[in-house]
This record gives C-alpha cells, structure tokens and sequence, in this order.
C-alpha cells in the first residue's frame, strides 16, 4: 500500500523535527537543531531495516519517492512566497551585509571542497 | 459571464491547494521548455523555474503588500501551502530515501566543520558592514551579523539581546537577500567551486546554511545533491540561534563594549 510509504515519511519527520526541538530545548533556543537532518537518518535507517529483512514493498516505496519527486515545484512554491520585496527595500545594509556574505560564503566552499580533496570528484 | 467568474473565483480559493499544484506544473513545464529551446540545457529548467518563483514573489508582494509574495493573493494562497514549511520538509527529508548514511558519515567532520566556519563568517561579515554603516552598539552589529547567517537566526537573535525593531527588520532583509542570492547563483558558480559530489555538497548546505538557499540552489544544479545539502544547512540555523545571542553576542560586546 503506497500510504505505507508516506506514513513511514510523515512518522520520520514529525519524530525528527520533535528531537530537533527538545535538542534545541535542551540548548537553550527555542527553535530546532537539525530536525530535518534526523528524520533524514531515521528514514533511512528505517529503509535499511525493512529492506534487508524483505518488508519493503515497491508501493511503500512509491509513497516515499513520490514525494521526494515533487521537491522542485515545492521548492519553487517556496521561491513564490517569499518576501523578495522586503530583501529589495531592505535598504544599502541589508544589500551589502547579504551579498558580501554569499560572495565570502562562496569562497570559503571552494577552499573546503579543494582542501583535502585527493580523491577526484564523482558525480553523485 | 459574472457568475462563470464568481464561481471560477470561489473554486479556486476553496481548492487552493489544487490550484498552486496545477500553476507550478505549469511554471515547471515553461521553465524546463525555456532551457531546452533558450539555452539547450545549459542553464536547468529548475533554475528557471525558482527564478520566475521569485520573480512571482516580487509581483505578490507589490500586488498585496504581504509577507508572503504571491500565496497573500487569496486564490493563490495554496501556494503558500505547498512551498511552506510542512510540505517542504516532508519533500527533502524523502530525497533522502535511497543514500546511503555512509555518504554522510564519510564526510561528517568536514560538515560540522563548515557549520561553525560558515556562522562564524556570517556574523563577522555582516557585522563588519552593520559598523562600516556606522553601527556601533553591540547589540546591532550582532543581530545584522546574524541576520546575514539566515533570516531566522536574525530575528531570534536581536529579540533575545534586544535590538531595536529596525535593526531587526533589517536583520530579515539580510538574510532574505542572502537566501535569494544563493537560489540565484548556485548554479552559475557550481562548476567553479566544485559542487559536484556529496562532500562538497555538505560543506556547501553547511557554510551557506540558508535551507531555502540551499535547497533551491542545490535544487537546480544537481538535484542529487540536495539530501547532502539539507543534511548540514539544517543544523544551521538552529545552531546560528545558540551561538548568536550568547557566545558571540558577548564576543563582539568585549570588542564594541
């Protein structure tokens, strides 16, 4: 059954975004560390598990990659709704506080892709 | 002919959800048709079409004045939906399905690595700019530093060492402009940086940090990356929120007094 599938999803994210929220309890911080990353682990942990003992069924899995599909229009929705008048009418500081930062941001990224980089980059 | 567009009007805000489905089918199918007759797949149709998204953004917000780009026109307000937080999660924590938690141990150390420096960088970059503008008071250069790591950290940030609602503001414009920066650029500057395998995909999501960022840069270079981006960006901000108001809160006040 395909609602399997996006039971398993939905079960690993609502328990990840809960330990990202005690986690970010536990700090201090009312806001969640990582909650997206964990539920990712759990997910495929879970995956794992059932595949190796033989439980995972092609329709579970289609409730799973249907939605990992549909991620670009989701994303571009996301693109859609945000406040992109309020990063133009931000004024000077929030102009040159964002840009200089992705601009340093990016620089860094290749100085810690090229750093210790010896094996030749595969496609992933 | 009133009444077919009164009752086209109220189907389409009791069926928003729907409706944001079949005008992002759409905006995906333009886009991928651009780059493919436009640029012969040079340029990823999924760029395109995040680039039209905030292109729509900007339309909403000068149409309505809201916060939400074009999800505050009402008919459209299943756009909202769609790209909001719940859905999106539920999406990027799927792409995971099918790698292999090896991929993110291997390059683990490097991810946490990249966490701290890309926080750090950010605070020390937007701050610098907060004081060449003529911010002197700690609280301020803290809070445009971390609005500069994402728009959440911001905002969170400055409300806890109290900044003022301006700087705050500020902060958010910050860091919507980081975000929509990295969705615009990534894929340009891909190639150079060598964004083209897990590893450098987890430093990127964990230098860069800004989830919607990340996601739709990644997104529209390679979506294969995306799982390796999300896994790291998405400490990021919760992390930025610790590290903001206290550690290096008290840092930049010993410096500023």
């Amino acid at each position: 059954m395909i609602i399997y599938g996006t039971a398993l999803l939905s079960i690993c994210l609502l328990l990840g975004l809960t330990l990202g929220r005690m986690l970010g309890n536990l700090a201090g911080v009312d806001a969640d560390i990582g909650g997206v990353g964990i539920s990712m682990l759990l997910l495929i942990a879970i995956c794992n598990y059932l595949q190796r003992i033989g439980r995972m069924k092609p329709p579970t899995e289609a409730g799973i990659t249907f939605w990992g599909s549909i991620y670009i229009p989701i994303v571009v929705a996301m693109a859609a709704s945000q406040n992109v008048l309020a990063a133009l009418q931000g004024g000077a500081v929030a102009l040159l506080a964002g840009t200089f930062t992705v601009g340093a941001s990016f620089a860094i990224v290749s100085f810690f892709v090229k750093v210790g980089n010896n094996n030749s980059p595969a496609k992933g | 002919m009133l009444n077919a567009f009164q009752s086209l009007e109220i189907v389409l805000i009791k069926n928003s959800l729907l409706v944001a489905f079949a005008i992002m089918g759409a905006t995906v199918w333009i886009s991928y048709f651009l780059s493919d007759r436009l640029t012969q797949g040079r340029l990823h149709g999924s760029a395109i079409a995040i680039f039209i998204g905030l292109v729509m953004a900007c339309i909403g917000g000068i149409i309505t004045n809201g916060k939400q780009g074009i999800a505050d026109i009402t008919a459209l307000s299943g756009i909202g939906l769609m790209g909001g937080a719940m859905l999106r999660d539920l999406a990027i924590v799927a792409t995971a399905f099918g790698v292999r938690a090896e991929e993110f141990g291997k390059s683990g150390l490097i991810g946490i690595l990249s966490l701290f420096t890309g926080i750090t960088l950010s605070f020390a970059v937007g701050g610098a700019v907060a004081y060449s503008f003529g911010y002197r008071d700690a609280a301020s250069i803290t809070t445009i530093g971390a609005g500069s790591a994402t728009y959440i950290v911001g905002p969170v940030t400055g409300s806890a060492i109290g900044a003022t609602s301006e700087v705050i503001a500020l902060s958010v414009a910050a860091g919507l402009v980081k975000a929509i920066l990295v969705m615009i650029l990534t894929p340009f500057l891909a190639k150079h940086i060598g964004l083209n395998n897990p590893r450098a995909a987890m430093i990127f999501g964990g230098i860069m940090g800004t989830n919607s960022g990340v996601m739709a840069g990644l997104a529209s270079t390679d979506p294969k990356l995306v799982p390796y981006g999300a896994m790291t960006a998405t400490f990021y901000t919760g992390l930025g929120c610790l590290l903001g108001p206290s550690v290096i809160f008290i840092f930049i006040r010993t410096i500023f007094g």
